[in-house]
């Protein structure tokens, strides 16, 4: 089994602990190497990609060759909104929605480094805008609107930003007859949000209410990993529940509740399988079938 | 509520103490000394306890109002409910998997009007603090009081949610039994509720704990009480990765009262005895029941639909972000 994640410290939004996190698999142990590694000519950046689970190395075209599911262990690897957008819809063509709202540092909050410099910084090293992307597109031939999370800005937290767009899409969904279906990938509530933060829950519970007023279906997936707020909201909400293999969900994270009852958690505890064992997801799916299922749940829910 | 000397002192509240002692000495001195009145001296004393308490909860850090929301003597739900109402009948179980004592409710009638309330129950001593688990809710505490939302509904009453929990319970059945679904189910079931439906932050409002049954039309919040997304103690173990920067977690959360209403996600703010709703419990009630009551029938007056729609339409309007030109 390995090293439980403490991916609460990716709600910091620090850069270095989110390296840590991608769970390299080279390390510079030496000093005085100044030559960042996308410098380095003779060995591109991620030419290799090693399963952190089942530690197999295959080359990174291959590994997306295979949606990024590992060969060996079908363990499925943390990916982006883009590479979700590029699996699911066809032709991988697909048109952006929302994409210039950003979060605005409302509140001055200053933790080990402030907010707005937290989000300058982020901007700068990604072309996220924030940790949500909406996107209209075809699957199957019938269109669904699709917001997808991104783990790597700020942990996939959710702030003023995702419940802004989360609402839109679901505004352009009743607008357009369009089925919703999200894609969580999270940590939690931003907290540097504070309350408002906490406020999206009940924002987007309440534009939920309304796509279900509408009668369109709403498909709430959720990848690992995905606790706190999302769980305690959209991501529990949906008329389908579903999920990827492995992919640990709850809402407490698996630190604090093993701080709290102070024993060891049972092996596959919060992973996608117990959740289905206990009641709480409709089914399962591998990613090398998502497309075809969700192309599939749109026709039944059309007919 | 605790008499001197049974009553609980905060830090901060050291002067008001030194205050009682010098009383109980005071006192003593006139037991001894037959001949000399003490009668004023007490009663400036006792007048300057009052000023003491006034002084202090004016200049209250974040931190300090967090502490004192947690006050060991402050009354909880169940206190307001029977100091505010008549003809209480509380209500168990989730009717799926066991009674959830940390939270309560069942309807009672306040100014003549049935009225369903539901809180999150704290212990009064070291065991009814461990029965209560600290106001710390399990799943089936949010499906009971959603059944009993229901049950309001069904015969039009309003409910009125007491607020008051370090969050929901972080505990491994909890997380079995979907703690996550139980507070989102309840939050979309809330805001699509047919009744008037009004909620006050008595005390802790942490995180999902408290917003799974704080959706409401209205939502008040005690002078001292806080409410945010996070505990400051959580807030500074992750953002700070130490467990010693909640004072600091505290100030940057803006988790006061008074800041929640300037940035328009409660409704009000609802004045406490001076020196804190522990002071004296009668009065907490009293000024609490007074704001509750014209909201309810403000409240009544709208059409249910359109009371929804404006529930729906009020916290789609929060939050902060700049959008850039297309």
């Amino acid at each position: 089994m390995k090293q439980e994640e403490d991916f609460e410290s990716n709600l910091t939004g620090d850069k270095e602990k989110q390296e840590e996190a991608k769970q390299r698999w080279f390390r510079r142990i030496k000093k005085g190497i100044l030559t960042s590694t996308s410098e380095k000519k003779e060995t591109p950046e991620g030419l290799w990609t090693k399963c952190p689970e089942c530690n197999y190395i295959s080359t990174s075209a291959d590994l997306r060759e295979n949606l990024y599911v590992c060969q060996k262990c079908n363990h499925h690897h943390r990916i982006g909104s883009l590479e979700y957008y590029d699996i699911i819809f066809d032709n991988a063509d697909y048109e952006e929605l929302f994409d210039n709202i950003r979060s605005k540092d409302f509140l001055g909050f200053t933790d080990l480094k402030p907010y707005g410099k937290r989000l300058q910084d982020i901007w700068e090293k990604t072309d996220l805008t924030d940790s949500m992307r909406v996107a209209v597109g075809d699957v199957g031939g019938n269109t669904i609107v699709i917001a997808c999370m991104d783990f790597e800005f700020i942990g996939g937290s959710l702030g003023s930003v995702m419940g802004e767009k989360f609402s839109r899409a679901v505004d352009f969904c009743i607008e357009h007859k369009y089925p919703y279906m999200v894609i969580s990938k999270s940590g939690g509530a931003r907290m540097m949000e504070s309350a408002f933060s906490l406020m999206q829950l009940a924002k987007t519970s309440g534009k939920l209410s309304q796509l279900t007023d509408a009668g369109l279906p709403y498909i709430s997936m959720l990848t690992d990993p995905t606790f706190g707020g999302i769980s305690a909201s959209f991501g529990m909400l949906g008329d389908l529940n579903i999920a990827e293999p492995g992919a640990l969900i709850g809402f407490a994270g698996p630190r604090v509740i093993k701080e709290t009852i102070k024993k060891d958690l049972p092996p596959g505890f919060q992973r996608s399988e117990f959740l289905l064992e206990h009641g709480f997801l409709d089914f399962i799916v591998d990613r090398k079938e998502l497309k075809q299922k969700i192309a599939q749940l749109i026709v039944l829910f059309q007919g | 509520m605790p008499e001197y000397p049974n009553r609980q002192f905060l830090n901060f509240e050291q002067p008001i103490k030194d205050l009682y002692e010098q009383i109980e000495q005071t006192k003593k001195l006139a037991d001894k000394n037959a001949k000399v009145d003490y009668t004023q001296t007490i009663i400036q004393l006792q007048d300057s306890i009052v000023e003491k308490r006034r002084e202090i909860t004016e200049n209250l850090t974040p931190w300090q109002r967090v502490q004192l929301s947690r006050h060991p003597d402050r009354p909880y739900t169940l206190k307001y409910i029977n100091k505010m109402c008549t003809n209480f009948i509380e209500l168990h179980g989730d009717r799926n998997v066991k009674d959830d004592k940390a939270m309560v409710g069942g309807f009672a009638q306040l100014a003549g009007e049935t009225v369903m309330f539901i809180g999150q129950q704290k212990g009064v001593n070291t065991k009814m603090r461990q029965l209560r688990n600290f106001g710390m809710a399990n799943p089936e505490g949010y499906r009971k009081a959603l059944r009993l939302m229901r049950l309001a509904e069904k015969f039009n009453k309003p409910v009125i949610t007491l607020i008051d929990t370090p969050g929901a319970f972080p505990g491994m059945e909890a997380e079995e039994r979907g703690q996550g679904e139980a507070i989102a189910r309840n939050i979309y079931e809330m805001i699509r509720l047919k009744v008037p439906v009004i909620c006050v932050i008595i005390g802790e409002g942490a995180s999902g704990g408290a917003l799974g049954i704080g959706v409401g039309d209205k939502v008040l919040m005690l002078e001292n009480s806080w409410y945010t997304v996070i505990s400051p103690e959580n807030c500074s173990s992750i953002l700070w990765r130490s467990w010693d920067m909640k004072e600091t977690a505290a100030e940057q959360l803006k988790l006061t009262s008074d800041n929640m209403f300037e940035f328009g996600l409660v409704d009000g703010v609802v004045p406490e005895p001076i020196g804190g709703a522990h002071w004296n419990y009668d009065e907490a009630a009293l000024i609490l029941k007074n704001y509750l009551v014209p909201i309810i029938k403000e409240l009544k007056q709208i059409d249910p639909a359109e009371r929804v729609k404006q529930r729906i339409e009020k916290f789609s309007k929060m939050g902060f972000w700049e959008e850039l030109p297309e």
